[in-house]
């Protein structure tokens, strides 16, 4: 219970160190926001429009605490900004727009990657030696070498272009609307399949590779023969014995892959011109849209951070090492 | 007629294949034990005595591989059988305690959960509950308080753990427990009280133990009898309480005993065996103690010594059986007693 409070203050703090950060970088750039929006503008905005933009964005000459908690007041109610790019859009409807396609792709695919990296994994080292031992590990570190967005290409000239199996870009056909129907389902999952085969190619590795090895390092530990010699079943033994005990860093790096969940695959986003976050991210740092990568960033921040706070609580029922903070060996 | 035997090997090798070459790491080895005594087994490290329990149990894992001979717990060949009934053989018949106390619990489960997952290995129809109050009951035989059914391996002290280990060694009641320097890992007053759980143990329980160790007085006073190795092989099996320097021993096993530090004895001197342990990739021919030994003699360096009946039991030494051709002046052999293999 301690360790879980311990957590959660933990969580809040760190929240708070990365909206406050997120206020006071933007702030330490040079020029400012209604810069680059008259820039925009060919110089065809006179002084009054730039005023009311400014004003439009929330800029003024406010000593800087004050603008800090009009800041917050606007987080949480909800104000997060308008998006140049979009205007008058309000950043989080263009968040809102992007953000499901992204957790849909890469949320699915890293999970898909994941469960069957450490499956696989787990099997591997317990037919060590095996034929799949011997050709799965090589055979996926040598697709992961490959860049991934390479690999992407590649499916996107070979399977989509030559082979016209699938569609090369975009996350649904033009002729659907985004809807419930079955029409919509079908064609963002044809149109999925290229940019989530590419993501699973590229990160599928790390993790059998990964669970294998601290599988074999496990299965050679002490307490994996005497349970061996104790009689315990041998399905029994590589699941609560040996990779039980094996999965405890692959927990970690999963943590690490959520983070990236919401950050979206930038590169495999801009491959397949895949309405994600990604996407969304790439064209508002090239449009100078501030107040859209402020709200990503918040967003992405916020979301690694609920991650890990999650996975602590998951490795806490996990290991119970670290409940009692692990004062003994 | 003679008891059978709990634990008979004969002529028992067993090789590592290293990338120099096989290392025979136990070598011809023939030894019996009996029901309800304590046998100690005992040599440096690096001798091949862990290895040797390994073997007996089956579990030489990777390279290590059984080379000649025969393993027969309660008669039966240990390496006859299935895996299948390998797994139920095992802990039923004949069980073992590691040595490595701090590291043969999984962390990850609490010390019921471990002594459970036994019993119900074992005895898939026993109850959840039955098998709960079997591991309450083991608790209590190895004096763990039962709140510590609870406790997770971190949560105990290192003598704890070792004795959670041999509750699960006894749980399913086997004749035959091999303790691999059950105690190495642990302080001499931790050492002490184990030692003597394990001696109350084997006394209401009546298994026999193969106590694996390197500590010559530990041994001496714990088992009846003790099996010195050297390079692979038993050069001497001996009554424990034959065991001091007035009596003729094997060369190695005297060595060993003047290697003893004494409290009692003020001007008794401490020494080594002078010299290295052999190289097992490169045994010298004949008697592998040959090179180390003070009474080393021509035939020493051609022949493998037997094991032979010598007053206080066996010994592979030309010293005690002059008739295979060693040196005049030596004791001539004793009588034939109950030593017979």
């Amino acid at each position: 219970m301690k360790y879980v409070l311990n957590r959660l203050l933990f969580f809040i703090i760190s929240v708070w160190a990365a909206v406050t950060i997120n206020f006071i970088l933007p702030r330490m750039m040079p020029g400012d926001p209604a810069d680059a929006m008259f820039a925009k503008f060919q110089n065809n905005l006179t002084p009054q429009a730039m005023q009311a933009l400014k004003l439009q964005f929330g800029f003024s000459n406010q000593p800087l605490i004050e603008q800090y908690f009009t800041y917050l007041k606007g987080l949480v109610t909800g104000h997060w900004g308008l998006s140049f790019t979009y205007y008058p859009t309000p950043t989080t409807t263009v968040i809102a727009q992007s953000l499901p396609w992204t957790i849909g792709l890469v949320g699915i695919t890293t999970l898909l990657s994941v469960f069957l990296g450490t499956a696989l994994g787990i099997y591997t080292a317990w037919r060590r030696g095996g034929w799949l031992d011997n050709t799965l590990p090589i055979a996926s570190l040598f697709v992961q070498a490959a860049p991934y967005m390479w690999t992407g290409l590649l499916l996107v000239y070979f399977l989509g272009f030559k082979l016209n199996w699938f569609p090369l870009s975009h996350g649904y056909g033009d002729s659907v609307e985004p809807s419930a129907s079955a029409a919509f389902i079908l064609s963002a999952l044809r149109h999925g399949i290229l940019p989530a085969l590419t993501i699973f190619l590229g990160s599928f590795s790390g993790w059998l590779i990964g669970m294998r090895n601290n599988m074999v390092v496990t299965l050679g530990e002490d307490y994996v023969v005497f349970a061996e010699a104790k009689g315990v079943r041998p399905s029994r033994l590589m699941l609560m014995y040996a990779a039980r005990n094996a999965i405890l860093p692959q927990i970690t790096s999963f943590a690490i892959a959520i983070g990236n969940i919401v950050s979206g695959s930038i590169l495999t986003e801009v491959v397949f011109s895949y309405p994600g976050i990604g996407l969304q991210l790439q064209a508002a740092v090239l449009q100078q849209d501030y107040p859209l990568i402020q709200s990503a960033f918040l967003i992405i921040a916020v979301s690694v951070l609920l991650a890990n706070l999650i996975v602590d609580l998951l490795y806490a029922r996990l290991d119970p090492r670290v409940r009692t903070g692990g004062v003994a060996a | 007629m003679e008891e059978q035997p709990v634990l008979e090997l004969d002529r028992v090798s067993v090789v590592y294949e290293s990338s120099a070459g096989p290392v025979r790491a136990v070598s011809d080895v023939s030894l019996k034990v009996y029901p309800g005594t304590i046998m100690g087994l005992i040599g440096e490290s690096g001798c091949g005595k862990s290895t040797l329990g390994n073997a007996i149990m089956r579990l030489l894992r990777g390279n290590a591989r059984l080379a000649e001979g025969t393993i027969r717990v309660m008669s039966t060949d240990v390496y006859a059988l299935s895996p299948r009934e390998l797994r139920t053989f095992r802990w039923n018949t004949m069980s073992m305690v590691f040595q490595s106390a701090m590291t043969a619990l999984n962390p990850v489960m609490t010390v019921e959960q471990q002594i459970v997952d036994t019993l119900k290995s074992h005895r898939p129809h026993l109850s959840t509950r039955a098998a709960r109050e079997r591991a309450r009951e083991l608790l209590h035989m190895v004096r763990i308080d039962e709140k510590h059914l609870r406790s997770y391996p971190h949560e105990l002290s290192g003598g704890m753990r070792q004795r959670v280990v041999i509750a699960i060694a006894i749980a399913l009641e086997p004749s035959l427990v091999i303790m691999d320097e059950p105690t190495t890992a642990l302080d001499v007053v931790v050492q002490r009280s184990i030692l003597q759980q394990i001696q109350e143990l084997q006394a209401e329980q009546g298994f026999a133990i193969l106590f694996i160790s390197h500590d010559f007085s530990l041994v001496a006073e714990l088992a009846r009898q003790v099996a010195v190795m050297y390079a692979g092989r038993i050069v001497e099996v001996a009554d424990a309480k034959s065991l001091h320097l007035d009596v003729a021993h094997h060369p190695y096993t005297e060595g060993l005993l003047r290697a003893i530090p004494r409290l009692t004895h003020e001007d008794v001197e401490i020494e080594g065996i002078p010299g290295q342990p052999p190289d097992l990739l490169d045994l010298p021919n004949g008697c592998a103690y040959a090179p180390r030994c003070p009474y080393v003699a021509p035939i020493c360096s051609s022949h493998q010594p037997e094991l032979h009946p010598h007053p206080n039991g066996l010994a592979a030494c030309h010293r005690f059986h002059p008739t295979e051709g060693g040196a005049p002046g030596w004791p001539s052999p004793a009588p034939l007693s109950k030593w017979t293999t």
